[in-house]
């Protein structure tokens, strides 16, 4: 780029940035689908704003959303975000999918354009998709677990989803105004180095990614305090649920794993911004630093995407076999053994840069290990199985499909941890069929298992068991379809990345790889299908909301929907499963002898000045608006000051009406006959499951 | 499926005839099919020959923890369902002893035979130890560029793009390194991948143990023509071989600074050859002869030299050759 390119009003932003005009320039095939895209954003927001406008929905938005501190609140709004990111990523999947189906010698779309889908494809899922929806859950359900009425930091909670929310918003302008990265969701250097890509696409991928990374430490050290210091009286370390667990080793990670990405990403702006030379070719930079610094974030990343996951299917494999979980300690001793070996296998992805056999040895063989803490989880859950009386609810066919098509992942995992055979297929299709089978039924069908378990505590209906099966086995057959032949041309030599390619051998395999691709489509529409008819029959799907699948943790011992306070009382544990042992003594059904006031934090307007400050201030970044960059920072410094000048008052509910709302309650989920002088026999199974079922 | 029935197809084929299980392994023959020289599992090479039997030999291993879950997910699930009151059900019972030792032990014993091979192969594949054999290796130079890769033959003063040739059964030893942004060198017929990267020099040692031609390929995505990146990795006859030195010393044009400043150039060997080639070279193949000595040091060490290379003269680079602005 030259000065003569630069506006000090615009930066470098032209009229040949708008993407929405790209088919007006060059009308092709590939550029209506650019536009499309570009033009479908656009007008998905401003449908937005419209309807928003039209049913006078802003100030409820302002002033029960975006202000709000309330911890489930914040997490459904990372989970809305995580779904609507999820589509996205999903279309870009199928277009890839569509284009190598139709890859041979050519196919639609240019190899620039194969090249963004890829990269914003890869940041999407992970950073925008998989790291909202944990957050989310983690944020809704944390507290609730441990008897908490907030997490430690609201206000902070609040920020780090602005955080988020901004870098999401980059990737999203990036779709309208200009070009994405095409590096791939790693951005190795020297390739997006400023000679070799000058525009706007990796700097769109730095910052969206660097001003997110800082929300996701912030949430991690967020939760380790809640979950160190706001655990119900009585909870000792060795009663939390194994959500709770693996929320906190998750939490840890973050903490630790997130400052190398930010300072490789930060490194990586400097080359490019100011002419430093950490990764260029010359005057020292090297680019094997940015990759270790990367998989020093990016191992334990995995881990911080999985352990989550793990912890929803602990959690429902015992509420649905009726059972308390086997070997609770051995899963809490396998959860904190691979957040310890998460930390050294990072080496594992670049087995190919040239160091020597010990180091690749050495490299390889912590690899395998992790995979024996990880194989006795999955023991654990079928231990947990036997003798029990398993429902096969919605979060339980994904389970059941998780462990079926984990542990093939996880022998594809130990090949690829042998360098005699990474070397073969390191950066092929079987790479990315591999990664893809730990993440889609690793992590993905634990979101979406969680999100279909504790809807109902949040909402407080239960979600539609058809359509939700339907997409259970839609996502299975999609995933099977889409990634199985993606292992054969990667052991057929098919290298990832690759737009095109000139071996007819391919070509079927891509055909069912597409085939599957629909399957996922239509997953998603029967998601779409099953939230629409679960609102439209919410009336019918109340029933038994507060506790519909007679669960044993202490998220369930509240009304549902929650209310803000969450419990009228702080309840007192003495064991796992508190919320079961309550239900078995009776105890969960007596009323305290008095309620007091409660105080809970007023609302904030942080979080939003953060995500608008913060979108604000990546996009001067990228399209180098000095003066729009060093605005926006000002003004999000200043309000932060502002505030630590301010005193929040905070709400007060009255005891009146968490005693109303405490009985309104207990009328619902009292068993018949029930007074509080005699505790009958408790309801077994049958009678606590007024769900019906598809099966 | 075509090919020889080596020693390793021969144990491959039993063994998958005995435990016949694992979807993977059963794959194979299909994956196979892929074509003369494309893959590893059509090995034309002693390495590749070993790399597909460990493919084979840990996922046979690793069967041993994975099965067990295969079959018991559904068996279990199917057994223990809410609607079969006639199977036992024990709300509270939570941990076994015996159990634990199980699910701890079996893993651990896996991991640890797999440990020992991935030790023992690990160093045995090692890709910078040189082949054992009665010949003196052949010493190839390897130079990245966007999007195509320059062979330098030292011994000979040649280099070629779009074409590496050696004798069968003789080893190839190849010194890498790159000339632009980073990239893999992989030809999988013959042997895994290494990186090549600028200022550094990686290396491979490959060797083929029949005549014929592989399809060689950069596996690190680097831009537009990153999939035009191919060349043929042709393995010959000793006569051929040198027959072959020959018709490239003869028919070849001067490796010089302004042949290698096109080669500098974003483009796929075709559009090399449109720029460079004659009719007596191949399509998508550029020969050259007249190669000074030192010719591969001289790429790497330049990223040495202490001072930075602006974007004008940096191969790969966008602004490549174009005037120098002032910034």
């Amino acid at each position: 780029m030259t000065l003569t390119d630069w506006n000090p009003i615009l930066g470098r932003l032209t009229l040949q940035s708008l993407d929405p005009l790209k088919a007006v320039f060059d009308p092709t095939v590939n550029n209506f689908i650019a536009s499309g895209a570009a033009d479908a954003v656009v007008v998905g927001a401003l449908l937005g704003v419209v309807l928003m406008t039209k049913y006078r929905l802003w100030k409820p938005l302002w002033n029960n959303w975006l202000t709000t501190v309330d911890h489930k609140r914040i997490g459904v709004m990372y989970i809305v975000l995580a779904l609507v990111m999820l589509v996205r990523g999903v279309v870009e999947a199928v277009l890839m999918r569509a284009q190598q189906a139709d890859g041979l010698h050519g196919g639609f779309l240019s190899a620039d354009h194969f090249a963004q889908l890829f990269s914003t494809h890869g940041t999407i899922m992970i950073f925008f998709m998989a790291m909202p929806f944990l957050t989310g859950l983690i944020n809704i359900v944390v507290p609730l677990q441990i008897g908490a009425r907030d997490v430690s930091f609201p206000m902070l909670n609040s920020v780090s989803l602005g955080l988020t929310v901004a870098g999401a918003a980059l990737v999203m302008i990036s779709l309208v105004l200009g070009d994405f990265s095409t590096g791939g969701w790693t951005g190795y250097p020297p390739y997006t180095e400023a000679a070799f890509q000058p525009g706007v696409g990796p700097d769109y991928w730095i910052w969206s990614l660097g001003i997110a990374g800082l929300g996701s430490t912030l949430t991690g050290l967020n939760f380790i305090v809640t979950i160190y210091k706001e655990r119900a009286p009585g909870m000792k370390f060795m009663h939390m649920p194994m959500f709770t667990w693996t929320a906190l080793c998750t939490a840890i990670l973050l903490v630790f794993a997130m400052p190398p990405l930010t300072v490789c990403a930060v490194m990586l702006a400097l080359d490019r911004y100011a002419g430093f030379h950490f990764f260029t070719n010359a005057l020292g930079g090297n680019m094997m630093n940015f990759a270790n610094m990367l998989w020093l974030f990016g191992h334990p990343e995995v881990y911080i995407l999985i352990l989550p996951a793990f912890g929803v299917f602990s959690e429902i494999v015992s509420t649905f076999s009726g059972k308390r979980i086997y070997g609770y300690a051995s899963l809490v001793l396998a959860t904190m053994c691979i957040a310890v070996l998460s930390f050294t296998v990072w080496l594992h992805h670049f087995f190919t840069m040239g160091q020597d056999a010990d180091v690749n040895a050495a490299f390889g063989i912590a690899t395998m290990l992790i995979g024996i803490p990880t194989g006795v989880k999955i023991f654990d859950w079928l231990a947990t199985i036997y003798r029990g009386r398993l429902q096969f609810t919605v979060p339980m066919v994904y389970m059941l499909s998780f462990m079926m098509l984990f542990v093939i992942g996880g022998l594809t995992g130990i090949i690829l941890a042998n360098p005699t055979v990474d070397f073969q297929v390191h950066n092929t299709l079987f790479l990315v069929a591999h990664f893809h089978n730990m993440l889609i039924p690793g992590l993905l069908f634990g979101m979406l298992a969680g999100y279909n378990y504790w809807f109902p505590k949040v909402f407080g209906f239960r979600l539609n068991e058809k359509w939700g099966h339907v997409s259970a086995y839609s996502w299975t057959i999609g995933f099977v379809l889409a990634f199985f032949p993606l292992y054969a041309v990667g052991l057929m030599g098919m290298t990832r990345r690759t737009v095109s390619y000139t071996n007819p051998a391919f070509q079927p395999w891509f055909q069912i790889a597409l085939a599957g691709g629909f399957f996922v489509l239509f997953a998603l529409f029967s998601m779409g299908m099953q939230l629409y008819v679960s609102i439209r029959d919410r009336d019918l799907l109340e029933a038994g909301a507060d506790d519909p699948w007679n669960a044993r943790t202490l998220e369930w011992a509240t009304p549902s929907p929650v209310p803000a306070y969450n419990f009228a009382i702080v309840p007192t544990v003495d064991s796992r499963d508190a919320y079961a042992m309550a239900k078995a003594s009776g105890a969960a059904y007596m009323s305290p002898a008095r309620f007091n006031n409660i105080h809970l934090p007023g609302k904030t307007s942080l979080g939003v000045v953060t995500a608008v400050g913060g979108t604000a201030l990546g996009f001067g970044l990228v399209w180098h608006m000095w003066w729009l960059a060093i605005l926006s920072l000002v003004l999000v410094v200043a309000a932060f000051l502002a505030r630590t000048f301010t005193e929040d008052e905070g709400v007060t509910i009255p005891s009146g009406i968490a005693r109303r709302d405490f009985d309104a309650w207990m009328k619902r989920i009292r068993p018949e006959g029930w007074s509080d002088d005699t505790a009958p026999e408790m309801p077994g199974l049958e009678t606590a499951q007024p769900m019906e079922h598809a099966e | 499926m075509r090919g020889r029935a080596g020693p390793v197809r021969a144990i491959s084929n039993f063994k998958r005839r005995t435990l016949g299980l694992a979807a993977l392994v059963a794959a194979l023959p299909a994956v196979a099919c892929a074509g003369d020289g494309t893959s590893f599992l059509e090995p034309a090479g002693p390495i590749a020959a070993l790399q597909k039997f460990h493919l084979i030999q840990i996922t046979l291993i690793s069967l041993i923890v994975v099965l067990p879950v295969l079959v018991l997910v559904p068996l279990l699930a199917w057994r223990y369902r809410a609607s079969n009151t006639s199977a036992r059900y024990m709300p509270d019972w939570d941990f076994s002893h015996a159990l634990e030792y199980v699910m701890w032990l079996v893993p651990v014993a896996v991991v640890a035979v797999l440990s020992v091979y991935l030790w023992i192969d690990t160093h045995k594949l090692d890709p910078y130890k040189q082949i054992a054999s009665a010949q003196k290796p052949l010493q190839v130079e390897v130079v990245g560029l966007d999007w195509k890769w320059l062979f330098i033959y030292p011994e000979f003063h040649i280099a070629t793009v779009g074409q590496m040739a050696f004798p069968k059964d003789r080893p190839v030893a190849l010194k890498l390194t790159s000339d632009t942004v980073m990239q893999s060198f992989m030809v999988s017929a013959l042997g895994g991948q290494i990186y090549d990267m600028p200022g550094m020099v990686t290396k491979l040692n490959l060797q083929a143990d029949r005549v014929g031609s592989f399809h060689g390929v950069n596996t690190q995505f680097t831009g537009d023509g990153f999939q035009d990146q191919t060349f043929t990795a042709m393995s010959m006859t000793n006569k051929d071989f040198d027959a072959w030195v020959a018709k490239v010393q003869k028919d070849g044009i001067a490796l010089n600074e302004a042949s290698y400043r096109v080669l500098g150039h974003r483009s796929t060997p075709d559009q090399v050859h449109a720029t460079l080639g004659t009719p007596q070279m191949p399509q998508q193949v550029v020969y050259f002869n007249d190669v000074p000595s030192g010719f591969f040091n001289k790429v790497v060490m330049k990223y040495t030299s202490g001072k930075a290379i602006p974007a004008t003269r940096q191969p790969g680079a966008v602004a490549y050759g174009q005037a120098p602005v002032g910034e």
